[in-house]
């Protein structure tokens, strides 16, 4: 049952990235992204982490992809529509993909570090509980670097995106 | 269950894809949806690490992930209006100002 899910939502979002990748349009790419944030949110369902489902389609569907999608309204994207590829120097991408991959692969198959089939203990129940009490108190310090992080880069785009005082 | 390199694998192909738009595509916008897609895949490998061996540190990195690509699309989008108002393209092999 869990096999049969997962194989779905993932060749959900193979398919859904692969049509981000090569899709002419930037509308399309964006929606097929947005499709392909919510397959990912299932697998996260999946593993067992309804939290982080919930924060991917929060974060992810309602505030990256509709900045996305205004950014594309403010901007004529039409006479990007119709070149797809970078014209020159595809050998050597194409070429590094490709190797990236198989060594990728290679190295997952290969090893046996990868072939859990159980998780190693099952949790019980309060898992957010836990979850929050380990993020506000071992990892206090970071939380805070990372909600400062998050001013500067509101502050940042918007000194950004303004248009120059006259 | 599902066995955990069913993921890994996943997180590899997602990852291939990503990198593929971001190498080969060459509209910033597409490029930009690329690098969302390559963090994407890092978060199910972290997820899938952390429920298989049983430790809150995967989810936890998952959310930080998470938090700085949500700043660093406000900046890139930011950067992306200001270029688009000063130099009106959306290739990245026309944006050589800095010589870079």
């Amino acid at each position: 049952m869990d096999q049969a899910f997962f194989l779905l939502f993932a060749a959900a979002s193979v398919i859904t990235a692969l049509t981000v990748v090569l899709a002419r349009n930037p509308v399309h790419s964006a929606l097929a992204l947005m499709a392909c944030f919510l397959q990912i949110s299932a697998i996260f369902v999946l593993l067992e982490a309804p939290l982080l489902a919930v924060i991917q389609i929060f974060v992810y569907v309602g505030a990256i992809m509709v900045l996305f999608l205004f950014v594309i309204m403010m901007i004529d994207v039409r006479e990007a529509v119709l070149q797809r590829f970078l014209p020159g120097g595809n050998l050597p991408a194409l070429v590094l993909l490709v190797v990236l991959g198989f060594e990728m692969l290679a190295l997952v198959l290969w090893s046996d570090r990868f072939s859990v089939t159980e998780p190693v203990a099952m949790r019980t129940g309060g898992e957010i509980r836990q979850l929050s009490t380990t993020l506000f108190a071992d990892y206090l310090l970071p939380f805070e670097t990372a909600s400062v992080i998050l001013l500067a880069a509101l502050v940042g785009a918007i000194m950004l995106a303004r248009k120059e005082p006259r | 269950m599902v066995p955990l390199w069913w993921y890994i694998v996943l997180g590899v192909v997602l990852f291939v894809i990503g990198a593929a738009g971001v190498l080969l595509r060459r509209n910033i916008l597409v490029v930009l949806m690329s690098l969302e897609l390559l963090l994407n895949s890092v978060n199910i490998n972290f997820i899938a690490f952390g429920h298989y061996y049983d430790d809150f540190r995967g989810q936890i990195f998952a959310i930080f992930v998470i938090a700085i690509t949500a700043a660093e699309v406000a900046v890139a989008l930011g950067i992306l209006v200001a270029l688009v108002r000063n130099k009106p393209t959306l290739k990245v092999d026309d944006v050589t100002m800095m010589k870079g």
